[in-house]
């Protein structure tokens, strides 16, 4: 398969996926050891949907994520370091220790959080978007979501009212053929979701996420329509997740067989051969890169270690504005 | 030296058996070791030891019941001092929640087992009231409960803590909380008043207009009510037996007046405080008069505390405790002596020693009587009474001499001990008198 | 004398004029006027942008106005009923009331919704309910009930104005109430109680709807000589607990009025305040008039007999007094 991208891309591309995948797998060590406690949503295996968004958006457009969530925020500008400290549950975290893994907040880079509730994000992005529209701003809300949301009444009454009132969001489904431990075709009555955002009048589009060269290019064009129109776009990224859905989980729902299928398809390693074949990189850059992110990893890791715990006298804060107690 | 104690291996438990020593004087125990095996209403239980060292000493044989935080062993780690270490046993092993509370010193006594297989249980009261009693230093001896199958309360112990003179307990008062409230502040006596509040609650306008007497009693008066209470509960309740006894003072006068000449003025000691220390040294030898007589069992006191019969100006009697009077020197004794008699005059008194006496002391000497025949202050098991010391004739090595003597009576319960050990503690009394300076 | 409606829709227009980032969104709220016709007009003077009609999608234009908040605007969400409001339970819970400390202060939701409760119109059990516990329990969120039509101005002002997301409670009973009302008065701290009728002999302790009949009380109780002190408490969460003490340290007596089930209501809470915290100043046992445990039902007679009515709150004051 060819590429039709420059070397910096293609350097850039590579390294931010393996951020991720070496940032998850370090979290999944430091969860054995119990650095890392909680539920722990690993992303490994969705590298190039995260990046591929990611690099579509501008700094200044709004993100609304999920629970599985890390690589979205490390690539959006969250240092590593305040990701790992927030895992540990450090007062220099990205959430200051309340989030967890689950919910990474960055008011700085834009991105209003991870959401754990599956589809609680979907109206918040609507509600941002509208807010963007009322003030006349030409900013993006992408929204992220799994193909579990789908089944969800705000997936539908999101699209809905965001057609209704042509709002500038973008909803970006990341379909890794599991809601939870629930297959696809167990929990959505259609075999294809890209036909449900036409129902609502939102122009809607499938791309291979497990192709981060597509991803990029397909969630640029669809981020900039939204952003000429005002009106919302469905992207559904095809995906698959290699790990549990959280940490650990038994997988009596999938086949080893099929896991090993998708790994067949590995994001990084598709774009490594691609860009070796095309002799756009060499090996060298890859051992570079890897040395790189294991540096900034380690770092990350420093971090977290050396980062302070909240004094529980300010356990009240955060609460409200002001303390009511 | 740490003490190993009788575990608390439920909220519940008063009491325990030691069932069985796994371990014998001489063993070395480590830390988390299993040591004893204990008895409970819910089954055996296996301890385990939180120390580590050589085991000094069994305090409690097998079969014996004891209360929760009595020592059961010492176990010796030299330079240490002794400390009471709570042990708690693996929650597998237990039917409850074992909980590890700090055992107040108050029911850390030992027991004495009654012939006739009486049965034996310590006041019942849960961890979270015996850690209360602790903190405000209320015996939980001598307290009667109002829980359920007369369990000590909280309220119990809070009440004891307040009341200067504890009235006997009756039936409970539909009273509401701000009444009691009240009534508490101003020291109403509200037992008599009739509630109008709902279903006959006593409310705070029902205290106005309480019949003057009841509310118009005075302290004095309430303590005269109470005393009454106690020695009518006495003379009904505890079978007395006395023994009397003469002692020749003449060594321990002489070495008080040469004692004396060393001292300034107000340092100087009174007879009454070799009295007062010779009865508490006698009970260490015979502890079992130094107790408290639980309803169907007899409690050791947690010391030697001396109370002082003092009476009061315009009538009343008080007997606070003069704690481990069997301690410290004469000189610090007398001083604490006369400390509370003044406080005991002026009304001065701290709750906990209106209640932690284990013996009471009565002399009357001041008013020039030969002896006295005193009433046991329950729930104590004995108490002492000193007549005057009066010039009496002697027989010294055959010859008819003049000595200082003073005639003491012994009243105790014969519940818990006889004629023959009641007679064997005066005479360790006069033993203790003939060389004072040990005293 | 201005309605309660009227003093809504004062504070409505008012926001709407002086803040740019104020708007209204919810169902039925434009050309319809507001089911309760509070935002009659507003539609007109202020256009389809600021005056939202919204699709009936309780938990999408709920969350809807939590996001726009957290851009940088100041919703105001009528959510019809309090009953339409357990659609969008999710995003009040899991977004509304955690955004701000979830994200360790990063971002904050002044958001105001408004909701109509309670019972009393024969619209039957999907129609009548009172759950403002429910809101009540939940930290991050703050709780008005106002009671008066001067409060329904204010505390509307207040909620826009904070910081952190308010919800009020407006019993539909009271829409056409008439009271007085300066919409010029500075207004009085919405988070602290008030007594609407001094007394000393026991406390009437009521919010919202109830308020109303707790003062009915009040006034047949002083016919005979007792003397009965009225706490609105105005707003349910914060509670305003000194006040609610500090009346009972008065009276020594506490009767709470509330519209909800007595399992689990306010009205448990307050009572467990006033155990744990003024227990020795309680001259008689804490007294509940709640609704009947059973589903609000249609017939006029049975839905009267099921909620809180004046009698009752004479009877358990009296029984309080010990003459009941």
């Amino acid at each position: 398969m060819s590429i039709d991208i420059s070397r910096d891309d293609a350097l850039d591309l590579l390294s931010q996926m393996l951020r991720i995948r070496r940032l998850e797998e370090e979290s999944a060590e430091l969860y054995s050891q119990q650095k890392i406690r909680g539920f722990l949503h690993l992303y490994i295996g969705e590298e190039a949907v995260g990046v591929g968004a990611m690099r579509a958006l501008r700094d200044d457009d709004n993100v609304v994520a999920t629970y599985r969530e890390h690589g979205h925020a490390l690539v959006r500008g969250i240092p590593a370091g305040e990701i790992m400290a927030e895992m540990y549950g450090k007062a220099n975290g990205c959430s200051g220790g309340r989030g967890g893994s689950m919910h990474l907040f960055s008011l700085e880079r834009r991105f209003y959080g991870g959401h754990a509730i599956v589809g609680g994000g979907l109206p918040i992005a609507v509600g941002l978007a509208l807010a963007d529209k009322m003030k006349g701003e030409s900013r993006v809300t992408a929204c992220f979501f799994g193909d579990g949301a789908t089944d969800e009444g705000e997936f539908h009454e999101a699209l809905n009212l965001a057609a209704l009132w042509k709002l500038p969001v973008l909803f970006l489904c990341e379909n890794n053929r599991y809601a939870m431990g629930t297959a696809f075709d167990r929990h959505v009555s259609d075999d294809d979701i890209v036909n449900n955002p036409p129902a609502y009048g939102v122009h809607s589009e499938t791309v291979d996420g497990m192709d981060v060269v597509a991803v990029e290019r397909v969630v640029h064009n669809a981020a900039e329509s939204v952003r000429e129109t005002g009106e919302p776009r469905f992207v559904e990224l095809r995906t698959y997740r290699f790990r549990a859905h959280s940490m650990y989980d038994a997988e009596l729902y999938r086949s080893k067989a099929e896991v090993e299928e998708w790994k067949k398809l590995d994001p990084i390693e598709q774009l490594k051969e691609r860009a070796l074949g095309a002799t756009l990189i060499t090996g060298a850059d890859i051992e570079t890169i890897e040395q790189e992110v294991a540096r900034e990893i380690e770092e990350a890791v420093q971090f977290a270690e050396e980062g302070e715990w909240e004094s529980i006298d300010d356990l009240a804060r955060h609460t409200y504005a002001r303390d009511l107690s | 030296m740490a003490e190993f104690v009788m575990p608390s291996l439920g909220a519940d438990m008063a009491a325990g058996t030691l069932g069985k020593w796994l371990v014998a004087v001489g063993d070395r125990v480590a830390h988390g070791d299993i040591i004893a095996e204990v008895e409970t209403d819910k089954g055996t239980i296996e301890v385990e030891v939180f120390n580590s060292g050589v085991v000094e000493a069994l305090l409690v044989e097998e079969g014996e019941k004891v209360p929760v935080g009595t020592p059961l062993a010492e176990i010796g780690q030299a330079g240490t001092a002794a400390e009471s270490v709570p042990v708690s046993v693996p929650a597998a092993e237990s039917a409850s929640v074992p909980v590890s509370v700090s055992v107040p010193a108050s029911v850390s006594a030992g027991i004495m087992t009654l012939g006739g297989g009486a049965d034996l249980d310590g006041p019942m009261a849960t961890p979270a009231v015996r850690r209360r009693a602790h903190e405000l230093d209320v015996p939980l001896q001598g307290l009667s409960g109002t829980g359920e199958h007369g369990r000590i309360t909280r309220e119990d112990v809070e009440q004891a803590a307040v009341a200067e003179v504890q009235p006997p307990s009756g039936d409970r008062v539909r009273i509401s909380p701000y009444a009691r409230q009240l009534a508490r502040q101003r020291q109403i006596d509200f037992t008599d008043v009739r509630g109008t509040g709902p279903e006959g609650a006593i409310t705070a306008r029902d205290l106005e207009g309480a019949p003057a007497k009841a509310s118009a009693e005075s302290p004095k008066e309430r303590m005269q009510r109470a005393i009454a209470a106690a020695m009518t509960r006495a003379n009904d309740e505890i079978p007395h037996y006395y023994v009397e006894h003469a002692i020749d003072m003449g060594t321990a006068l002489e070495w008080l007046r040469e004692k004396n000449q060393t001292l300034s003025v107000n340092e100087r000691l009174v007879s009454g405080v070799l009295l007062v220390r010779s009865v508490a040294r006698a009970l260490c030898k015979h502890p079992q008069l130094n107790a408290t007589w639980q309803g169907q069992e007899v409690i050791r006191g947690d010391g030697f505390h001396v109370g002082l019969a003092v009476s009061l100006r315009g009538g009343g009697l008080v007997a606070p405790a003069l704690r481990d009077t069997d301690q410290g020197s004469l000189s610090e004794l007398m001083a604490r002596m006369t400390d509370l008699v003044t406080r005991a005059r002026a009304g001065a008194l701290r709750s906990s020693e209106m209640t932690s006496a284990t013996i009471t002391l009565t002399s009357l000497g001041e008013r020039g009587v030969e002896s006295v025949t005193p009433i046991i202050f329950p729930p104590q098991v004995a108490i002492v009474g000193f007549g005057a010391i009066l010039t009496r004739p002697w027989v010294v090595d055959d010859q008819i001499v003049a000595r200082p003597v003073v005639r003491v009576t012994l009243g105790a319960d014969h519940r818990v001990s006889n004629g023959h050990q009641g007679a064997r503690f005066l005479g360790t009394l006069d033993r203790l008198l003939q060389e004072p300076g040990k005293l | 004398m201005t309605t309660y409606r009227e003093a809504i829709r004062t504070a409505l227009r008012r926001l709407l004029l002086e803040d740019s980032r104020v708007f209204l969104m919810g169902e039925d709220v434009g050309r319809y006027g507001g089911a309760y016709a509070v935002s009659k007009g507003l539609l007109e003077e202020f256009g389809e942008d600021r005056i939202r009609d919204t699709p009936l999608c309780e938990s999408t234009f709920v969350g809807a106005g939590i996001g726009a908040a957290l851009g940088g605007m100041r919703p105001i969400v009528e959510v019809m009923t309090v009953n339409f409001s357990m659609l969008a339970l999710d995003q009040v819970v899991n977004n509304a009331a955690v955004m701000r400390h979830m994200s360790g202060g990063q971002f904050e939701v002044p958001i105001a919704v408004r909701m109509a409760t309670g019972a009393g119109k024969q619209i039957a059990a999907q129609h009548s309910h009172s759950l403002e516990n429910w809101y009540a329990y939940i930290p991050g969120i703050k709780v008005l009930a106002p009671a008066t039509v001067q409060d329904a101005h204010d505390m509307l002002l207040a909620a826009v104005e904070d910081p952190d997301p308010v919800f009020i409670f407006e019993h539909q009973m009271l829409y056409g109430i008439e009271g007085p009302f300066d919409p010029k008065a500075t207004p009085s701290s919405p988070w602290q109680a008030a007594v609407r009728h001094p007394g000393s002999d026991v406390s009437l302790i009521a919010y919202g709807g109830s308020v109303h009949k707790a003062m009915t009380a009040a006034e047949e109780l002083e016919k005979e000589r007792i003397s009965a002190e009225v706490i609105d408490l105005r707003s349910l969460r914060p509670l305003d607990r000194p006040a609610i003490i500090s009346s009972v340290s008065r009276t020594h007596r506490a009767v709470v009025i509330d519209e909800a089930w007595k399992t689990g209501s306010l009205a448990s809470e307050i009572s467990a305040t006033l155990a744990e915290e003024a227990f020795y100043e309680l001259d008689a046992p804490i007294a509940r008039v709640c609704t009947r445990e059973v589903p609000i039902p249609y017939a006029k007679h049975l839905e009267d007999a099921a909620l809180p009515q004046v009698p009752a709150i004479i009877e358990a004051a009296k029984r309080s007094l010990g003459n009941g």
